[in-house]
């Protein structure tokens, strides 16, 4: 079983070099820091930023200079600012390659819910629907099962929906599953010491897993 | 060359009144139009829809406004971070629009374009699309969106000068320029005010025919929402 820094390391896998990527709140900020050497890709954080660098040094942050998590952050060589209306034409325009960011839940057919719970707070969806709607290549980190010990991973999500028929591969503490364009979940990687069976027993959605899986090789 | 210059917020601000729709540059703290939401406090309009990324945190930006009920209804796509907005959204206080992010900067930047609606594929298939037309285009669903209306906008800039052209700094640019182009009325409050020939024209990211008042603002807090730093070594 992973931990955060777990999930976000075997994302950071998934990215190749030159690619742009957006990266959401929580886990998928983490994947920043386990890009590999040798790949060099862009950060774009959707309040208008291309080129986002780590955290500031003590004394060195910039009020005028925030990432899409309101979270003080530098910029890097060759980075560039744009307004808003920009960057989300950027995002539907498809030329951000890779997109990464949390779920509450996700269903076989790739609809995706992270954005509110009815009777609770709503904080809102953010840039999420623009994303999910747009992005050609989209990767859920998220806990295989939520506080209350159920499967996020589900026939058909329970909460309102962020977007739909978008999601393609989930990266959660216990596997790495595609979801199929027929519907369902395809077991790719089993995390460490995870059995197959476990990993049927805590996904509520059809997992295909016939072929069993092998274990991630993290490093 | 037209000379936009107010002395000040107050007088930027006379003619908003209650019921007035307005739009707030900002992205979460950062970039907000501090001295219009202090002006607009202490005068205590009331009833206002307010078209703005977020809605500040409890005891700064938005959040003064909503702790003086000015706000009727927000229009957002992302509230979290302010208790007293909770509140009075859970008790029926106040109206409250969530829509996608992408969404709310288009249909400023519709707005400034002269177009009256968008084509977009964010919310499709989701509570955001109810009641609203699709369009397929090349096999793929969008919800036509309508440009906004608002009757203000307010927004902050880095530098302007006397003619009403703008340049923003960093990421305190965000909704600022798309939102400046919006509004019937547009009020730029800015840190440093220069004569007209003093930017160079090259420089400019929002032209002054956008702008109707331009005035020096004081006392920037520019709050930090989340201080994040990384060790010396």
């Amino acid at each position: 079983m992973l931990d955060k820094n777990g999930i976000a390391k075997r994302i950071a896998k998934e990215i190749r070099d030159g690619y742009y990527v957006n990266l959401g709140i929580g886990i998928p900020t983490l994947v920043a820091n386990f890009i590999p050497d040798g790949i060099n890709v862009v950060l774009q954080s959707e309040n208008g930023l291309l080129g986002m660098g780590p955290f500031p040094f003590e004394g060195e942050e910039d009020a005028d200079l925030i990432n899409a998590g309101k979270q003080t952050i530098t910029t890097l060589p060759g980075s560039s600012i744009f307004d808003s209306a920009m960057s989300f034409g950027m995002i539907r325009s498809q030329k951000i390659d890779l997109t990464i960011l949390g779920a509450m839940e996700v269903s076989e057919n790739g609809d995706i819910a992270n954005w509110k719970i009815p009777g609770k707070m709503v904080k809102g969806m953010g840039g999420a629907m623009d994303l999910v709607a747009s992005a050609k290549n989209i990767i859920v980190a998220m806990q295989h099962v939520n506080k209350a010990g159920e499967s996020k991973l589900l026939p058909k999500c329970s909460l309102p929906l962020t977007g739909v028929n978008c999601i393609r591969k989930v990266v959660t503490e216990l596997a790495v599953l595609d979801i199929l364009p027929e519907g369902g979940f395809k077991l790719i990687e089993r995390a460490p010491g995870v059995s197959v069976d476990y990993i049927k027993q805590v996904t509520a959605g059809r997992l295909f897993a016939d072929d069993g899986a092998p274990e991630m090789i993290l490093d | 060359m037209i000379n936009k210059v107010v002395a000040g917020a107050d007088e930027a601000i006379r003619d908003i009144k209650d019921g007035s729709t307005l739009m707030l540059g900002g992205f979460g703290l950062c970039g907000i139009p501090e001295n219009c939401i202090t002006a607009l406090v202490k005068k205590g309009v009331k009833r206002l829809t307010c078209i703005s990324n977020n809605a500040g945190v409890d005891d700064f930006g938005i959040g003064l406004m909503l702790q003086q009920r000015q706000v009727k209804k927000m229009i957002s796509s992302y509230v979290g971070e302010n208790a007293e907005f909770e509140r009075q959204l859970l008790s029926g206080e106040l109206e409250v629009e969530l829509i996608p992010q992408g969404t709310l900067a288009t249909r400023c930047m519709a707005a400034g374009y002269g177009m009256p609606a968008i084509f977009t594929p964010a919310g499709v298939g989701t509570e955001v699309a109810e009641g609203k037309e699709i369009r397929n285009f090349n096999g793929k669903d969008y919800l036509m969106e309508y440009a906004f209306d608002a009757d203000f906008a307010l927004v902050k800039a880095w530098k302007g000068d006397t003619a009403g052209n703008l340049i923003f700094r960093s990421t305190s640019r965000n909704f600022n320029p798309v939102m400046a182009m919006a509004g019937k009325i547009t009020i730029a409050e800015v840190e440093e005010l220069v004569e007209a020939g003093t930017l160079d024209p090259d420089h400019v990211h929002t032209p002054g025919v956008y702008v109707h008042r331009i005035f020096q603002g004081a006392n920037y807090e520019k709050r930090i929402e989340q201080r994040t730093v990384r060790p010396r070594n």
